[in-house]
């Protein structure tokens, strides 16, 4: 028993170890790498992304997709700055984008499951539908100047050893440990995992399927808006531009973080250590100065050919050894 | 009258009418075609013209689609294949505009080609021999085929001063533009693959079931390894079109979201997501209704800002209307109504 849980563990364990071994790749190489606030900048930066690719771990848990978080992310920044535009209460237009989010995650998800289409078309036409919704508002960028907003965005938490952290990165901290705990501690977690293991099965085993789908998206949908949310404070503007094509930057985490795309393994402390790799990589080459972008998506696509190669291997002993 | 509506084309066909017609109201002229400087000319033409690379790259993908697949890698591999030729033609701005190629036309354009269906390889074999789920497979190409890209042109965007290659995009042969002929020779000669020998039946046997196929002893997985290898050639074909029609090769931009209009494409059509059933017309059809839908929308003085919002409506019209479950209730509905 001990022994197969530590099975299900290795992919979570092999993303910790690359991270371990890329930090300390760059500890040898560039001076000044090993300093606690480049790592605290990795979370900083990529809070936004770290909060969407939670939302994403679940879907992709369920066997599912969700290509419209990006959409909804900017689709989000959008409707803030518009409402703050007009004078709205900060709090408020939070609350109500927040609601939004997981309004159209829901609507995703009861097309989804009432008429049994395919996840991947339908959050496709989801994410034109947000895109589209944003070039309505506005096809300009709109500033932010609320007073709260920007305080918000100064904000800086100080942790110890001359570092600090953002409202942002905290948010993505807390939204990591409420979604281990929703993931592992309650019955919609343990229902996501029976479904991405066999939807008709978790249908015999009486589980509330239906209901966990749509659920899921809803899930998704929140972490998008959430994630806005957190982009907003790091932005300070609203733009139908940004987060343009961060659900493969978030589906790329998950995998990297040893979630199985098929559904019903994986773990999103795993998803954490996958937006954090996804960080180390852009801060090791601005690190080195020499290398440009583009080498970013080359290794995150090596990177990925490895961890599913890596799952591929996992996958067939396990079905050897049952 | 059953008989018609049945029919795989209708639903397709006529929601390319219903446009024409919503376009034709709105503006007369749109349908109108005259010939000019020695060439059709018209808003139809236009359409055909800018759906070609669209068409070619949806043909690729249906047959993919067919066999259980899935390739978002193709915007990726249009980049690629711009790139490669853009740089094999290479030189530089003349002022006689007589530029040369430093290579051959035919080798550039061949080794592009090469280039597009070494990635089709790619995503085949790590569909079929590594067993990956094939959205992911091609998220691998999709993710790091646009980094090689910009690394082949060092993110810049490559300008191409060699008029024949400007041929391809913005030629004509007959009157006709040559893509639309490159892009009509592709179906042609698919529909005659597909139709007058066994390929089709057997694309269709692996897409209805893989493994029953591969025991009634179809070579399941060279299929599958040749569907990948033409969806990447056709993203090259369509690659080096969108290259030769803007004069140049943008490793950032040239099919930037391709394959999401590609899928769409082949969706509208009415092939079946689910694979086994597919159709060449149908997809040729939802290309022309993604380009009309365009085309329109500007001509009608729509801000563009709309085309999205009702591109998103129209995908989830034609979902929700191939989902039996929804016309089921469509129907409960009705009769509840009458009753």
């Amino acid at each position: 028993m001990n022994w197969r849980m530590n099975r299900r563990l290795l992919p979570l364990g092999i993303t910790i170890l690359l991270f371990v071994g890329m930090a300390a790749f760059g500890a040898i190489r560039y001076d000044g790498f090993l300093s606690p606030q480049v790592f605290l900048n990795l979370l900083i930066d990529n809070a936004f992304l770290c909060v969407v690719a939670v939302g994403m771990t679940f879907v992709i848990l369920s066997g599912g997709i969700d290509l419209s978080v990006g959409a909804v992310i900017a689709l989000t920044t959008m409707i803030s700055a518009a409402l703050l535009d007009a004078g709205w209460n900060p709090y408020a237009a939070i609350g109500l984008v927040l609601v939004l989010g997981a309004a159209f995650g829901a609507l995703q998800g009861l097309l989804i499951q009432q008429f049994n289409l395919a996840p991947f078309i339908v959050t496709l036409a989801g994410m034109f539908l947000a895109r589209g919704c944003c070039y309505l508002i506005s096809t300009e960028s709109i500033p932010i100047n609320d007073p709260t907003y920007a305080a918000i965005a100064q904000a800086r938490i100080p942790v110890g050893f001359d570092s600090s952290l953002t409202i942002g990165a905290l948010i993505a901290l807390a939204v990591v440990l409420a979604a281990m705990r929703v993931a592992h501690a309650t019955e919609f977690g343990r229902t996501v995992y029976a479904i991405g293991g066999g939807e008709s099965s978790a249908r015999l085993m009486g589980l509330s399927v239906a209901s966990t789908k749509v659920g899921v998206y809803l899930l998704s949908g929140l972490c998008a808006a959430l994630g806005g949310v957190v982009m907003t404070f790091y932005m300070l503007s609203g733009y139908s531009l940004h987060a343009v094509g961060l659900e493969l930057d978030a589906i790329a985490a998950v995998v990297i973080g040893g979630t199985l795309l098929s559904g019903g393994v994986g773990y999103v402390a795993g998803t954490l250590f996958g937006v954090l790799i996804l960080g180390i990589i852009q801060t090791l080459i601005a690190f080195d100065g020499t290398l440009s972008s583009w080498w970013t998506k080359i290794v995150v696509g090596v990177l990925l050919l490895l961890f599913c190669l890596l799952q591929r291997l996992f996958e067939g002993r396990t079905r050897k050894a049952a | 009258m059953t008989r018609v509506t049945q029919h795989a084309l209708f639903w397709p066909a006529t929601t390319l009418a219903l446009l024409l017609v919503v376009s034709a109201i709105f503006n007369p002229a749109f349908l109108s075609i005259a010939w000019r400087d020695g060439h059709l000319y018209g808003n139809l033409v236009d359409i055909l013209n800018r759906a070609a690379p669209l068409m070619v790259v949806s043909l690729g993908m249906t047959l993919v689609i067919a066999v259980r697949g899935l390739d978002i890698s193709v915007g990726a591999v249009v980049a690629i294949a711009a790139a490669v030729a853009a740089l094999m033609i290479g030189g530089s701005f003349s002022a006689s505009g007589n530029a040369a190629s430093e290579h051959p036309l035919w080798m550039a354009l061949g080794t592009a080609l090469a280039a597009a269906a070494a990635c089709g390889l790619w995503n085949g074999l790590l569909v079929v021999k590594a067993g990956m789920q094939p959205i992911v497979a091609t998220l691998i190409l999709m993710v790091a085929g646009r980094g090689i890209a910009q690394l082949l042109t060092g993110g810049q965007i490559i300008t191409v001063y060699y008029p024949p290659f400007f041929t391809l995009g913005n030629g004509y042969l007959l009157g006709v533009p040559v893509a639309l002929w490159i892009a009509v020779a592709l179906w042609g000669v698919l529909h005659l693959a597909l139709a007058r020998t066994a390929l089709g039946l057997f694309i269709r046997a692996i897409g209805g079931n893989p493994e029953a196929a591969r025991v009634a002893g179809i070579r399941a997985a060279s299929i599958t390894l040749c569907v990948y290898t033409f969806c990447g050639l056709a993203a090259g074909v369509a690659g080096l079109i969108i290259s030769s029609n803007v004069k140049s090769a943008d490793a950032n931009n040239a099919g930037q979201l391709l394959e999401l209009d590609a899928i769409l494409a082949v969706t509208l059509g009415g092939t079946a997501l689910t694979g086994g059933r597919f159709t060449l017309a149908g997809t040729v059809i939802g290309a022309l209704i993604i380009q009309t839908l365009t085309s329109m929308i500007y001509s009608l003085g729509v801000p563009p800002e709309v085309n999205l919002v009702v591109k998103a409506a129209l995908v989830f019209a034609v979902m929700l209307l191939q989902s039996a479950e929804f016309r089921g209730l469509v129907l409960r509905v009705a009769r509840s109504a009458r009753a």
